[in-house]
């Protein structure tokens, strides 16, 4: 207890200073970090009741629970929260916030009060979006469909828009600061091939969000003003085109897929060689996948339009397109595998999620190839095979990405050590429950059960059944993580500099870390994931 | 409760077979392929479970193995992509012939018209083992016609019209779905397709109350907008004259040429200086908002009608849904 007592007391960038001014002004990657973290968790819970409204209304095939009115506007406040305020800041944001100058080595992000300022911004944004939740809401769906988003919607489409908008701003900061910090804030040695591959996802990440979150935003901004000042863009009887709000929606929308999921793939590939005690199998070519998953998903847009009224032949290519960035995706699934070949793998909450992430991201890649594919897209689009689909990605992947990252670096994060036990159980429940929450929907689909349905035929109730009650054992696997985290930054264990004993600089300095991360400017000599160099860990017990 | 717990949907149509098939074999694909990835991991982790003693082997990775791995996939997705692409072509190209039947959608009814004259809400009756072709718009927002015993589904856009087709293939009622979000009652605006042995199809058609053909009502449309006064059946009109023009190629006076399909029709109805015929002056009047959908659909009906074959049966070659 004598040295816990010591470490307890050594400054860090939590203990250096108190009060809400030290927080709010704060220029401290670390302490944003945290700041987004609150941030985006509240929103998390926001667009997770909605969610259990959903599922509840579709209990029964009857519209009972809920008016149509409000249902339609769950749905679309449910994915405008989830994607926008949750999904695409969690990961860069407040593990790649906390981790990317640990990462490299550096002292902070290149551009701390910008760093501050998208914060804010995110901020601003959020409070905006929930204004327009307490004014009555938006019932566009997220896509903001035209002409109904422009002139037929008389929710509070113009709110939302800006919101969006806003946020957009904060996320592109995000992306700047760290295109900048990975070119010009790496310690001496710490040359690209050297980089961790969450760096790597982190840069194409980057790339996405300052490349295509403009495109959003002048699009969003199209729709306000062409609601409030009726400009005719995208209307027809003004010779306008509704198509092309899709194009610009989808040049943003789709990469944005890759916004969420590559961070989460980073995650995943710090994750796997720790626990299997290995050096990433491919290193290469994990990395390079990751740019061209960036580059690819800027040019498969219009996969989302094969039945909106394209050619022929511009499908054709899109399909083909499609088909190229699923490619870059199977590389990293095969490397993960064969990064466990030989190694020495313990099962650890983090290593559980890991694994469970493999699992649903490989099932959301493989029916990503059924959406492709022209002939059964006509059939499955806008169906419920397409909801099963992206959640399998982006709530599959991207957050069981998230949840593995938060366990893994939550000892260095908070300083102390998170109930092992608890951790482990709530992994099982989240990956049951969302197999069971969303397996149904791909039958649903390819039944025919379209997608942002109120009430449904009775013949599909049996499997909507199914989905809802997986619904709520998700919940508690969601809820579970947040008691816990929670309770340990007052009751867990003390935790080491380096529980896992794991490679990467983060884990060379103190837990937590000091307000500019290293004691003194770390000189790296070695590979990353030199796990050859380094001792197994104890297992870590179950007990707290 | 497992009376009605369907796990696969019915197929009513010469498509849905097609659609089927490349499912099926996409299915397969895909357990095979997670059955692989999941037994390996599975495989790796127990064997290589942590032990006491027992280090990890450090392996820097195989280019032989990348390359594998990548071109292998790209194989089978190559031929995914072009079994897709045939079984697409197939849906997106209506054959000649077809019966066609006209829909206008709206805010949350479906309006639909036979070429016969016969007016229908919400319901489709066609007959079994006839193609029938599908020419589509909106009067408001998007919407899509959905029919899963069929696997067609495709949005319907106001300002322009969009095209579905079909062969059914067993008698039955199946779900009409409306498949793209439009606004309160988007999960109302639903209604079925009522396929009918070829017999009983013709006792519906004669037992509905069709005042005239659409060709018939179109024409009468036609002559009450005075639009016969230019658009003459000789070389003295103003205007071009209509009759055989449909489904070939016109000469623009910018120089260009275009199809003269469904849209081509409507666009010259409604905004006729967006693409004038070659040798001719703009100087039609403008009959955007004055015409109904109904009324445009039968002013189409007409001047397909004026081509050759009793019905105007030849169909743009292509692509009638591409972008005007």
């Amino acid at each position: 207890m004598a040295t816990a007592a010591v470490t307890a007391e050594r400054e860090n960038y939590l203990n250096k200073e108190y009060g809400i001014r030290s927080w709010l002004l704060t220029t401290d990657h670390k302490r944003i970090a945290l700041l987004y973290l609150a941030s985006i968790t509240f929103f998390f819970f926001i667009g997770g009741f909605f969610a259990l409204l959903i599922r509840l209304e579709l209990l029964t095939p009857a519209g009972d629970l809920v008016q149509a009115d409000t249902y339609n506007k769950l749905f679309s406040m449910h994915g405008q929260v989830m994607i926008f305020f949750f999904l695409i800041p969690s990961i860069p944001a407040v593990l790649g916030n906390f981790l990317v100058p640990l990462m490299i080595g550096a002292k902070d992000l290149a551009f701390p009060r910008i760093n501050l300022l998208s914060w804010y911004l995110y901020i601003t944004a959020g409070l905006v979006y929930l204004h327009c939740i307490v004014m009555g809401g938006v019932d566009t769906g997220w896509t903001f469909y035209t002409p109904f988003s422009t002139a037929f919607s008389n929710t509070k489409v113009i709110e939302a828009g800006i919101a969006i908008f806003i946020a957009g701003f904060s996320s592109i900061l995000t992306g700047l600061n760290f295109v900048v910090t990975i070119h010009r804030m790496r310690a001496p040695g710490m040359t690209w091939s050297r980089l961790p591959l969450f760096i790597w996802a982190h840069y194409a990440t980057s790339i996405i969000q300052l490349l295509g979150t403009p495109v959003l935003a002048i699009t969003l901004l199209l729709v306000v003003f062409e609601r409030a000042f009726h400009l005719g863009i995208f209307d027809p009887t003004r010779g306008g085109d509704p198509l092309l709000f899709q194009h610009l929606f989808w040049f943003y929308s789709h990469p944005a897929v890759y916004i969420m999921i590559l961070p989460s793939m980073g995650v995943v590939t710090e994750i796997i060689p720790c626990f299997a005690r290995k050096r990433v199998f491919g290193y290469s070519a994990v990395a390079l996948s990751s740019i061209a998953i960036a580059v690819f998903g800027f040019l498969v847009w219009a996969h989302h339009m094969f039945v909106a009224g394209i050619s022929l032949y511009s499908a054709m290519i899109f399909s083909i397109l499609s088909y190229m960035v699923a490619i870059p995706s199977a590389i990293k699934v095969f490397n993960w595998t064969a990064t466990l070949y030989k190694g020495s793998i313990s099962f650890s909450t983090p290593m559980l999620y890991a694994f469970g992430f493999i699992g649903l991201f490989t099932m959301g890649g493989l029916t990503g190839l059924f959406l492709a594919a022209l002939g059964i897209d006509v059939h499955v689009t806008d169906t419920y095979f397409v909801v099963a689909h992206f959640h399998y990605i982006m709530v599959g992947g991207a957050v069981m990405g998230y949840l593995g990252g938060m366990h893994f670096w939550w000892p260095k994060i908070s300083g102390r050590m998170y109930p092992e036990g608890w951790g482990r159980l709530a992994a099982l429940i989240v990956f049951l429950g969302f197999n069971l929450t969303f397996f149904p929907q791909f039958v649903l689909g390819y039944l025919g059960m379209p997608r942002r349905y109120w009430q449904y035929p009775p013949e599909f109730q049996v499997l909507n059944v199914l989905s809802t009650a997986g619904s709520t054992i998700l919940a508690v696997g969601y809820v579970l993580p947040m008691v816990y985290f929670l309770w340990s930054m007052r009751y867990g264990k003390i935790a080491p500099d380096n529980p896992w004993n794991a490679a990467g600089l983060e884990w060379k300095t103190t837990s937590p870390p000091p307000t500019f991360n290293f004691e003194e400017e770390p000189v790296v000599t070695w590979e990353a994931y030199n796990y050859d160099q380094l001792p197994e860990p104890q297992e870590v017990s179950l007990e707290r | 409760m497992f009376d009605n717990f369907p796990l696969w949907p019915v197929a009513a149509s010469t498509g849905a077979r097609n659609v089927d098939a490349l499912y099926i074999f996409l299915v397969l694909i895909a357990a095979f392929m997670s059955v692989a990835i999941f037994t390996m991991i599975l495989i790796f982790a127990l064997r290589y479970r942590r032990r006491k003693g027992v280090h990890a082997e450090q392996i820097e990775g195989s280019m032989a193995l990348e390359i594998t791995w990548s071109v292998v996939p790209l194989g089978i997705f190559m031929v995914i992509f072009a079994w897709g692409a045939i079984v697409y072509f197939q849906e997106r190209t209506p054959p000649r012939g077809a019966n066609e039947v006209y829909v206008v959608a709206k805010q949350w009814m479906w309006k639909l018209e036979h070429e016969e004259g016969q007016r229908e809400i919400n319901e489709l009756h066609v007959p079994v083992g006839r193609d029938v072709k599908l020419i589509m718009t909106s009067q408001d927002v998007i919407h899509s016609f959905y029919v899963p015993a069929f696997r067609i589904k495709q949005d319907v856009l106001p300002g322009r019209y969009t095209t579905a087709w079909f062969r059914a293939t067993k008698p039955g009622t199946y779900h009409l779905f409306c498949a793209e979000y439009c606004g309160s009652q988007h999960s109302g605006m639903i209604g079925q397709v009522v396929v009918l042995e070829p017999a009983q199809y013709q006792a519906w058609l004669s037992g509905g109350l069709a005042s005239g053909s659409m060709a018939q009502n179109g024409e009468a449309i036609f002559s009450q907008l005075g639009c016969p006064t230019c658009h003459r059946f000789d070389t003295q009109g103003r205007g071009p004259n209509l009759k055989g023009i449909f489904g070939k190629p016109v000469q623009l006076e910018d120089g260009r040429s275009v199809v003269a399909d469904e849209n081509y029709i409507r666009e010259s109805i409604l905004s006729p200086s967006a693409k004038v015929v070659s040798g001719f002056k703009p100087i039609m009047p403008v009959f955007q908002g004055l015409v109904s959908e109904e009324q445009l659909t039968a002013l189409v009906a007409y001047i397909k009608s004026l081509s050759s074959g009793p019905s105007g049966a030849a169909s743009t070659p292509t692509e009638p849904s591409a972008k005007p």
